[in-house]
């Protein structure tokens, strides 16, 4: 069983990989930005739907991710491919000194105290120009190996998609080891964690290591592709659709993650297109449909996420699950 | 004038602080009943200010009937948000509640802006005379009558859950849900009534800010800082909002003063109630009237 979902899995990555062939390149950005997105919720998943601790401010970690991959390339002038893990690194370092005075508060409380981040850092952003160059923004090189400018959507792919590959093994392994049990342990129960000897402070400074690890990862991504990173990219909203994201997908799931970011980048097309697809009948003069896009994909991502959570709390890949098994189990499904 | 400029933000801080107040209560309102954090609080107000607005533009009513009228809409508004959206969700782990009232409230905003267009809209004018003078300090009409109302929607806040038979169910309810509820009080209304007027009395405070500054989505952002305000005084407590309220009114009008004259660092004004916040949350996480959760196993 395991064999067959890993050659699936290895299938899918294939299929993936020749995309480029049959795609355009809208398309693949698309599938650029279901990448780094997907990689940024997969750190949020471990820190919400794996260790059971609330973040509102994931998206300043992925900023942070994208402003450090620019300042240690301009800066030090270290090429972009070292570049991209080594912001990531730098970024599970903050997440890290975040967790400590995170790790003294929990659930409702941590939610409001990484609201509280989130403007903090936002402002931190804003005035730390050595950093992220102030209003201005930082511009950051297209990614470069052995000469070869990865600078096109379809070049860009194969980076994203190897990072993504790369975190998801990562991931999926961390939470075999005893430190991924402890995550659910501390989630699940954690007075009989604590009990059972697993050193709470440390396990919830852990995940917000990693988590930002991801996050940054995803961030440093997100910026080589858009080649300029600016302060205002970084606000709540982004951190609610990065929460959105794993709601959606499923909480504790890994593969959860990354569906959710694909249904959220799409999401906004879809209303883009529906929108233009009612373009000159009643409905449309009698709202002002074209006027409204923006607003009509904002009140959709809420309106997803309240729907969700009344009709599909256990987001897509519990519905996946229950596909497969549909089909496996055929035509006795009891 | 260094020192009349601070009197006057201070004065200013009282007044946005009672304001703060106003909606930190209706916050604790809504969380000591039925235990959910709104974080869609701000949009209460907005839904509030905007109802409040467009009855007046549109259909040019009088102050008093647009205001009566909006405050139906809003004990409608709340109890509808609560029985469609809340409702299903009882029981359900924290961040799906959370979660939840995050969606509201991207959504409401999402709708106000499209109903309502994205820029600053005036109310028009209520009040004769633009400003007062009292001690020699210049207070606007407007700030003066938002103080009062908001004085007056504390003590009517208090006698309500002193003499009424509703209000009483309610804290029986905050007390103990399972007790209250063999003695025959109906949960239903309770949570309902909870939201109702928690949405009502936001929508006092939207309109009172509107009329202040002016209606734009920045209004939401209020329901934002009502967590400072809450955490302060701890999240069960009604008093402690009030007082939370005042303080983070206070605390960040003297952080715009300390950064006018001294710092000149900018945007102090916004971001001092959220340092405020971490640090309550270090030394004091249930505030200074919050029940201690206490875990015995």
């Amino acid at each position: 069983m395991i064999k067959k979902g890993l050659y699936l899995t290895c299938l899918g990555i294939l299929v993936l990989a020749l995309s480029p062939l049959f795609l355009d390149s809208y398309l693949i950005s698309l599938l650029i930005y279901i990448g780094f997105y997907g990689i940024a919720a997969l750190g949020l998943n471990i820190l919400v739907g794996f260790t059971g601790q609330i973040s509102v401010g994931h998206a300043v970690f992925f900023g942070f991710g994208a402003f450090a991959s620019a300042w240690l390339n301009n800066n030090f002038s270290i090429p972009v491919f070292f570049c991209i893990p080594l912001a990531a690194i730098l970024t599970a370092l903050i997440g890290l000194l975040f967790g400590i005075p995170a790790a003294r508060v929990k659930g409702l409380y941590l939610a409001i105290a990484t609201l509280a981040a989130q403007f903090i850092m936002e402002d931190f952003f804003s005035r730390a120009s050595w950093f992220t160059g102030g209003v201005d923004g930082a511009s950051a090189e297209p990614l470069k190996i052995f000469g070869t400018f990865f600078d096109t959507d379809t070049k860009y792919f194969f980076i994203v998609l190897f990072w993504v590959v790369i975190s998801f093994i990562l991931a999926t392994n961390i939470l075999r080891t005893k430190d991924g049990r402890a995550f659910l342990a501390v989630r699940d129960h954690y007075l009989s964690a604590e009990m059972m000897g697993i050193n709470l402070t440390k396990y919830r400074i852990l995940s917000f290591g990693i988590s930002s690890f991801f996050a940054g990862l995803g961030g440093a991504l997100y910026g080589h592709y858009l080649n300029f990173v600016s302060i205002e990219e970084f606000n709540i909203q982004l951190s609610i659709t990065f929460l959105a994201m794993i709601i959606i997908g499923g909480l504790g799931s890994i593969r959860g993650s990354i569906m959710g970011a694909a249904f959220m980048v799409l999401l906004p097309e879809i209303m883009d297109w529906l929108t233009r697809s009612l373009a000159g009948t009643s409905i449309d003069s009698a709202l002002s449909l074209s006027e409204a896009i923006p607003f009509i994909k904002e009140a959709s991502i809420g309106l997803v996420i309240i729907l969700f959570l009344i009709f599909e709390p256990n987001g897509l890949a519990y519905r996946w699950g229950q596909i497969r098994a549909w089909f496996k189990l055929y035509p006795f499904s009891y | 004038m260094a020192f009349d400029f601070l009197i006057q933000l201070l004065v200013n801080g009282f007044i946005i602080g009672l304001l703060y107040g106003v909606v930190a209560m209706s916050f604790v309102l809504i969380y000591k009943s039925s235990q959910v954090v709104n974080f869609a609080q701000g949009e209460f107000l907005l839904v509030g200010a905007w109802a409040c607005w467009w009855l007046l533009a549109k259909f040019s009513l009088p102050f008093y009937m647009a205001f009566l009228l909006t405050l139906l809409f809003m004990i409608l508004f709340g109890i509808l948000v609560q029985v469609i959206i809340l409702k299903p969700l009882i029981g359900e782990p924290i961040i799906s509640i959370i979660m939840v009232t995050i969606g509201l409230s991207i959504f409401f905003q999402a709708i106000m802006n499209w109903m309502f267009g994205v820029f600053t809209e005036p109310f028009p004018q209520i009040f004769s005379a633009e400003s007062l003078n009292i001690f020699g300090l210049n207070v606007q009409t407007a700030y003066l009558m938002s103080g009062l109302i908001s004085i007056f929607i504390m003590i009517s806040f208090a006698l309500f859950f002193k003499k009424s038979k509703l209000g009483l169910a309610m804290r029986a309810t905050a007390f103990d849900q399972q007790a209250a509820q063999s003695l025959g009080v109906s949960i239903k209304q309770v949570f309902a009534a909870a939201w109702a007027i928690s949405a009502m009395v936001s929508a006092v405070a939207g309109v009172v800010f509107g009329i202040v500054n002016g209606i734009s989505s920045g209004i939401a952002f209020m329901g934002i800082k009502v967590f400072p305000a809450v955490i302060l005084g701890g999240l069960d407590s009604v008093l402690g909002a009030i007082l939370g309220g005042l303080v983070i009114g206070l605390l960040e009008h003297l952080a715009h003063y300390l950064d006018v004259q001294f710092f000149n660092i900018g945007n102090l004004i916004r971001i001092a109630p959220f340092y405020a916040l971490i640090i309550i949350l270090m030394i004091k996480p249930y505030g200074f009237f919050g029940t201690k959760d206490i875990e015995r196993v």
